[in-house]
């Protein structure tokens, strides 16, 4: 892109993409902002006039709020932990030399080409299920009670299927870093002296850092906004309620347009300033 | 104290087998280099030494206590890589300190060392940048700091100049050779260049695919080196081979003569021939001559003030008392 002339030809060429993309994106927006300045319920009365900032008020203001802030934060915070920690393992598992390493690399990936409700219903009805899931034959076995996962562990259960989601991609991430790490970086550590454990902290752990964050910045954005999980299986109830499954909530079962829509613009501030530190992060990574 | 010794040390990849039953003696503050063209074996027999490959059979002993099953880090040697392998999270200072932070040295010792080192090799105004913010010499200097602060008993190094330019690897190989006389500790040093060979070392190990073709003294190589590879691989310009008639003269299968011991002159001489392509360094002068009657061109040094040029007739005269010879068998006829 040289000269004058080539760039704007680009900025020609690249117009419809870029209009499309801007009304995909736009349209959408514009109508949950202008919703959640309005008083708007679909099935009594429909659309009963502005209402200003009251929507956003009574959405922070109400009961269910902060609790499902808490929910929130307690999943994405237990999936990232996982997912980090034993990605990290595994990683440096996948990393050693071993026999069948190919296959068992496309089995530690699969996880992440099941759609989330599929991978929801199977572990709800085949592991969870306190009749007959295999966790509860399990428990049977060792003459323990079977637990009922979905309501008495409702948020563990959760954390634990959308874990086994994201763990691969965790995984593969931190698996391409480890790979590019000098060899002879961790040979020099291991003649000056350093063992194992402490080859991981000082070398390997330092040399991750930057994907590790990376890793943290992508899940959360993609973790506050799980949905399907929750709603085949425990529908938000025992506690399980999020800010996303909260909003679907006013939207369609209380049928209160407005007041989900002010969620809705809740949900995209609080996902820019992730996306931001993202950007940020990932720029740094491109210019060094 | 390092004296380490090879015995019968053998090394296979899989089938492979890369180097052959070996045995070597490096005494203690002798500051050996190991040599051979690519893929020869060198940086394979450093890390044999260094624990960092297990040695499939065979002996390694460190001042005279095996150490063929000692972990790298309790050898008691310390290794600059080709890469340098600096840590890029850490500043020069930490990567410094590093060996003796593992040690759990105090760390006013510590500090004390890595000053010491950083003022030998000229790095203290560097203390607290990260390598990525060093030129290749600096970087160079880092590792070479790592590997002093820790007073091993030998110093292993893997082709440490190879990424530094012409000019700076001069520079870099006069600081290697001052730090080995103050220190008088034992040194491998691995190189694919002659050069550093002959000016850096006590003792010179000449290798081909694993097998050392000679070990000797830098002069002793040059003077008397014991089969054609290892004539034809130390000195440069290379060694002219001659074979046929002229080396039968001699008695003998193959006779080589070294490009500075032919003199030259326009008017006579025993071999006579055509100038081709000369190199002028300044100092010398090299020429390529061809048509002489024998079947080689041959590489003649003159001094850089003779005036040949492209083909212009030339008498060359080979001094005969460094005529080297060789048999059918390559080796050197004494
Ligand atoms: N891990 C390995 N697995 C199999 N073969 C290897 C391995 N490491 C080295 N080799 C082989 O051993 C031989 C010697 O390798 P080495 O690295 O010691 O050569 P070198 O003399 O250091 O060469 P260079 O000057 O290019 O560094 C080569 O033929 C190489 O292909
Ligand atoms: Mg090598």
């Amino acid at each position: 892109m040289a000269t004058q002339h080539s760039r704007s030809a680009a900025r020609i060429m690249m117009a419809p993409a870029v209009f499309v993309l801007l009304v995909w994106m736009l349209v959408p927006l514009t109508m949950t902002l202008y919703f959640s300045f309005k008083k708007y319920l679909p099935l009594r009365g429909g659309d009963l006039g502005w209402v200003g900032f009251d929507n956003y008020v009574r959405f922070v203001t109400s009961s269910a709020f902060w609790p499902a802030v808490q929910t929130t934060l307690v999943i994405v915070g237990g999936v990232l932990l996982i997912t980090v920690v034993l990605g990290i393992l595994l990683a440096l598992l996948l990393d050693q030399p071993m026999w069948g390493q190919g296959v068992v690399r496309i089995l530690v990936i699969a996880p992440f080409f099941v759609m989330p409700t599929v991978s929801a219903l199977v572990w709800k009805n085949m592991f969870m299920d306190p009749v007959n899931g295999l966790f509860a034959h399990l428990w049977r076995f060792f003459g323990a009670e079977p637990v009922s996962w979905l309501s008495d562990a409702s948020l563990a259960s959760i954390i634990m299927i959308v874990s086994w989601q994201w763990l691969p991609f965790a995984t593969l991430i931190l698996l391409t870093a480890i790979q590019s790490l000098d060899s002879e970086q961790l040979e020099a550590a291991e003649m000056d002296g350093a063992p194992p454990l402490k080859r991981f902290y000082h070398i390997i752990l330092p040399h991750m850092s930057r994907a590790i964050t990376i890793v943290i910045l992508i899940q959360t954005i993609f973790l506050l906004a799980i949905f399907a999980e929750i709603f085949v299986t425990t529908g938000g109830a025992f506690g399980t309620r999020t800010l996303t499954y909260l909003i679907y909530q006013r939207v369609l079962e209380s049928q209160n347009v407005g007041l989900g829509s002010a969620g809705g613009v809740y949900a995209i501030i609080l996902a820019n300033i992730v996306a931001l530190f993202l950007m940020r992060i990932v720029g740094k990574n491109l210019d060094a | 104290m390092g004296r380490i010794q090879l015995k019968q040390v053998t090394k296979k990849f899989g089938d492979v087998e890369v180097i052959p039953p070996l045995d070597l003696t490096i005494e203690d503050g002798e500051f050996a280099v190991f040599v051979g063209p690519s893929g020869c074996g060198k940086s394979t027999l450093l890390r044999l030494i260094a624990g960092l490959e297990d040695i499939t059979t065979g002996q390694i002993e460190i001042d005279g206590t095996d150490a063929t099953n000692v972990p790298p880090a309790k050898r008691g040697l310390a290794m600059v890589f080709q890469s340098y392998a600096l840590y890029p999270h850490m500043s020069v200072r930490k990567n410094i300190a590093f060996p003796l932070r593992m040690a759990k040295m105090e760390q006013a010792e510590i500090d004390k060392r890595v000053e010491a080192a950083a003022s030998v090799l000229n790095l203290t105004d560097y203390l607290d940048r990260r390598p990525g913010q060093l030129s290749g010499g600096q970087r160079q200097r880092v590792a070479i700091g790592r590997a002093i602060v820790r007073e091993p008993a030998a110093f292993l190094f893997d082709e440490p100049l190879s990424n530094l330019d012409a000019a700076l690897r001069v520079g870099m190989r006069m600081e290697i050779s001052e730090l080995h006389e103050k220190l008088a500790t034992t040194m491998i040093y691995v190189t694919h260049d002659q050069v550093e060979a002959m000016t850096m070392a006590d003792k010179i190990v000449v290798l081909q695919a694993g097998v050392i073709e000679q070990v000797g003294s830098p002069l002793e190589l040059y003077r008397a080196p014991r089969n054609l590879f290892v004539a034809g691989f130390i000195g440069s310009p290379k060694m002219n081979f001659i074979e046929g008639p002229e080396a039968a003269k001699h008695d003998a299968h193959t006779i080589g003569v070294r490009p500075e011991h032919i003199a030259v002159s326009d008017s006579e001489g025993l071999w006579s021939g055509v100038v081709g392509v000369s190199e002028h360094l300044g100092s010398d002068t090299f020429f390529h001559v061809h048509d002489t009657g024998l079947a080689e061109t041959i590489t003649v040094r003159a001094d850089g003030e003779v005036g040949f040029r492209h083909g212009d007739r030339i008498h060359l005269t080979p001094r005969a008392d460094v005529i080297h010879r060789f048999d059918a068998q390559g080796l050197r006829i004494a």
